[in-house]
């Protein structure tokens, strides 16, 4: 049981380690690439240069972020079956299919284009550079849909049936798959968010501009392009972000009670808008505070996760211990079942070997009346069906705070960019530079919340991460762990300093 | 239109879409090769501009190929996806830090304030080259040569020894089939670097490069021929599902299979004539023979081992444990969605080839690189 644990922290931790370093890359990516797309589009309608000049700055901006997404990206493909190669057979089926439809539909199209967007331009016509750069942008954003059509299925497992002869869940409706409302809320929340981060960058880039009194037309007329880009899709993340909770309530609400610290579930649930945690509060003990501090908005929780003033949202208690009034069967109850089912399918497997028809439909009736909780079979104390509580708590409010402080910059920017000179706002544009690295944290923030509020699932009820490991020993996974940890960061390294190279010549240098 | 298909033919189907993307990557591979040859062929740094930027424009398609092919793996074969990629651990990883390290070179390699020099990111694009190739080789060489893992009744698989796939380069064959593929490489390499550039003495070198590298892909490429036809291959007896070790297999499968033999022959001789009108007729459209010669060559490979009832995955430890298309596939309902999918295929080839030819239209010389706006 140690080596298993130790093989799934350092597998847990390689994958966090090479998704997290992906996502500092793929956000400004998808924003940035429609950023680019806009004011091209200005250059090809007034044909001024200045916009062309515009738009190859920050296009060389983007080709400097871009590398890095590439080389973290092929990474995270390949890694599900390097390190989770039990999760590759358990359900490549469903889980395959997205990935590569990614591959061929919006790889090639990103891959193909940026070339033409990047050395196409005294070689294909005005329009149809454009038309490239567009490309480049909907070939990014349809690779987050497919990517997220593939997440979302972790979170919310829909159009698969388990096939005890190949021991693994088959797909038997891929437009459930494809529809899954939780990959669309997913997917806009992200893209969205994205394209708040790229908004983040280019403002920020723009307010070390005019604080340095330095390409004050370029950095004006950009800060206004994005802090109205911003302005919209940060409105629209918020949104986006309402429906993403939504869908955690109905389908994950032990993530929801960790995002938002219930351990005892009400109705009529309030909304903690900021806390701390008491680290002494433990799963099941009902006489501590959970809060050492709080700031509560009563009711709305019941309302942004179901809709309703009267809805019960469960708590951490609630889910691992049962509630018979509202009829939530206990975790302890689920592993029951989900035993069964186990042994059930070890009992399949005896008959097939054996060819014994009759032991082989016995076991399948068993099997099928436990199915559900397999999952759950495969856990070893209730208490594991909670995460982390204060991580995902604590990134979950820093993410929406966050959020909501961009809403507010993006609206005091543009609005003293409209009315007065912005150039006399020092500290509006000091909160400019802040924003970008804070944007960065609210990124970061958000994949902990979905990911780690998932655990102790792989795939939601259905595998624990335990169960879809490699088999490997684990020394081999800490040695590539390391090897990822060294080569990212030596690579961001040189990528922020290139980049900060890049934007100290400016677009006049350039 | 595939609904009528019976899941073997899904899976030979798919088995297919997989060579041909296998097929399509090897012959992608002229970039890695010409990477290994940008100190061999650019004497200035100037020169080595010129080299860089050329494979520049194109690097990018060999990379998505590769994750296509990946992808492609996953969705049709996922068993092998498991088993390969979680079991020959230290393989795969080697060639993905080799591609990590591929992806940021050409973009960092000139620009100011890049932390490691120039002379890094060179380095790393000859690592790619070099080390990637050859361990892609070495990986492939083990689809007839076998790997040591166990599949249990659940499907679940463990590599047998703690090497993770690494003990592989003890086999020769696997050493011969890598540095095949690697050799390979760089004719393809010359190859585009001659129909690319228009500068007489890289030219003039990439010809001289292309004849050396010629006669040692001869050499291992006589070799791999003659180890396949007459080496041993691993069987599947389709009515009992038993694989057994059957003499001769991939001789067998030759002749029972004209159409793989004859995209085997006619793609040696594509390659080969390639090379030929490149060196003796002064022709630039080498590449676009020998190309389509690697294509259906890797193709043709792919496909021999893969179908006629052969384990294209053969255990060393368990030979029942041994990968078929049968055995490894996804369900039919899965192959036949995703056979749509793949209708997507000529498409995107389109707009690939489009684009091609577009950037291809002027081709680069020193004075073009120095005034293309975003030059590496």
């Amino acid at each position: 049981m140690e080596h298993v644990s130790e093989l799934v922290d350092w597998s847990r931790a390689q994958f966090a380690l090479t998704a997290l370093y992906h996502w500092i890359f793929v956000p400004l990516t998808l924003g940035l690439s429609f950023i680019i797309a806009i004011m091209e589009t200005v250059y090809v309608k007034t044909n001024d240069e200045w916009w062309k000049k515009t738009t190859q700055f920050w296009m060389t901006l983007f080709a400097i972020n871009f590398a890095l997404g590439l080389a973290t990206g092929i990474i995270m493909e390949f890694e599900f079956g390097t390190n989770w190669s039990n999760y590759s057979w358990i359900v490549g089926d469903i889980f395959g299919a997205p990935l590569a439809i990614e591959g061929i539909m919006a790889f090639f199209m990103e891959s193909t284009f940026f070339a033409i967007m990047f050395f196409g331009w005294n070689k294909v016509s005005k329009k149809t550079h454009l038309l490239s750069t567009w490309l480049v942008a909907i070939g990014s954003n349809l690779s987050a849909l497919w990517i997220l059509i593939a997440n979302g299925w972790m979170q919310h497992p829909v159009g698969m049936t388990f096939n005890p002869d190949s021991a693994r869940n088959e797909m038997v409706d891929f437009w459930a798959v494809v529809l899954n409302p939780n990959a669309y809320s997913k997917f806009l929340h992200t893209i969205s968010s994205g394209y708040v981060l790229a908004s983040l960058f280019v403002i920020a880039v723009s307010s070390w501009y005019l604080l340095r009194g330095r390409e004050i037309k370029f950095a004006k007329r950009s800060i206004i392009v994005a802090a109205s880009f911003g302005m919209i899709t940060s409105l629209y993340m918020l949104a986006s972000g309402d429906e993403s909770a939504h869908q955690v309530a109905l389908n994950q609400p032990m993530k929801l009670a960790a995002m938002e610290g219930i351990y005892r579930g009400e109705e009529r649930q309030g909304l903690v808008a900021a806390g701390i945690l008491n680290p002494a509060k433990t799963i099941g003990d009902d006489k501590l505070d959970t809060f050492l501090v709080k700031v509560e908005i009563p009711y709305v929780l019941s309302v942004l996760g179901y809709h309703s003033l009267d809805a019960f949202v469960p708590g951490v208690n609630d889910l691992v211990y049962g509630n018979a009034e509202h009829k939530i069967m206990s975790v302890s109850e689920k592993m029951v079942v989900g035993k069964e089912a186990v042994s059930a399918l070890g009992e399949y497997k005896v008959a097939q070997k054996a060819n014994d028809e009759i032991a082989k439909q016995e076991a399948l009736k068993h099997f099928e009346t436990s199915e559900k909780y397999l999952g759950y079979g495969y856990l070893k104390d209730p208490k594991e069906a909670v995460p982390d509580m204060p991580l995902v708590f604590y990134s979950f409010h820093t993410m929406v705070g966050l959020g909501s402080f961009f809403i507010f910059m993006f609206f005091m920017i543009l609005y003293n960019s409209m009315t007065g000179d912005i150039l006399k706002q020092k500290w509006l544009l000091l909160l400019g530079v802040l924003g970008l690295p804070l944007g960065y944290v609210a990124q970061e923030a958000g994949w902990i919340v979905a990911e780690a509020g998932r655990q102790p699932w792989a795939i939601q009820d259905m595998l624990p991460v335990h169960m879809a490991t490699s088999n490997i020993a684990a020394g081999n996974v800490m040695i590539t762990f390391w090897m990822f940890a060294v080569i990212f960061t030596a690579l961001l390294i040189a990528e922020v300093s290139i980049m900060t190279k890049q934007i100290k010549i400016g677009p006049e240098g350039h | 239109m595939f609904e009528n298909l019976s899941l073997l033919a899904l899976q030979e189907y798919w088995w297919i879409i997989v060579a041909l993307l296998g097929g399509l990557f090897v012959f992608m591979m002229f970039v890695q090769g010409g990477q290994t040859l940008v100190y061999t062929l650019g004497k200035t740094e100037v020169e080595r501009d010129v080299l860089i930027n050329s494979l520049g424009r194109k690097w990018e398609l060999t990379f998505t190929t590769l994750v296509l092919f990946g992808g492609a793996l996953f969705a049709a074969f996922p068993l092998f996806y498991a088993v390969s990629f979680g079991g020959a651990y230290f393989v795969w990883m080697g060639i993905l830090f080799s591609f990590i390290v591929q992806a940021v070179s050409y973009e960092y390699r000139k620009k100011p304030s890049n932390v490691f020099g120039t002379k890094t990111y060179e380095t790393f694009l000859y690592l790619n080259g070099a080390v990637g190739v050859l361990l892609v080789g070495t990986a492939v060489g083990t689809f007839f040569t076998g790997g040591n893992f166990v599949v249990n009744e659940m499907n679940l698989s463990q590599w047998t020894t703690p090497w993770y796939g690494l003990e592989a380069v003890l086999n020769p064959f696997n050493v011969i089939f890598a540095f095949m593929l690697f050799f390979l490489s760089r004719m393809q390499g010359a190859l585009y670097f001659i129909n690319n550039i228009n500068e007489d003495m890289i030219v003039k070198r990439a010809k001289g490069s292309l004849k050396v590298h010629t006669l040692l892909f001869l050499v291992a490429f006589v070799y791999v021929t003659l180890f396949l036809l007459t080496t041993d291959g691993f069987a599947l007896n389709s009515a009992t599902k038993i694989i057994s070790i059957e003499p001769h297999k991939y001789l067998h499968n030759l002749l029972a299979m004209p159409l793989v033999s004859g995209m085997i022959l006619l793609g040696a001789v594509l390659l080969l004539f390639g090379v030929f009108i490149a060196l003796f007729k002064e022709s630039k459209k080498g590449i676009w023979f020998s190309g389509l010669g690697t294509v259906l060559v890797g193709m043709g490979l792919f496909l021999l081992v893969g179908l006629g009832d052969t384990a294209y995955y053969p255990s060393l430890h368990d030979l029942q444990s041994s990968l078929t298309i049968a055995n490894s596939s996804s369900s039919r309902f899965t192959l036949l969605t995703m056979s749509y999918v793949s209708l997507m295929v000529p498409f995107v080839l389109a707009y690939i080839v489009w684009a091609w030819r577009a950037l291809d239209k002027e081709k680069i010389t020193i004075a073009e690189v120095q005034s293309d706006p975003h030059h590496y």
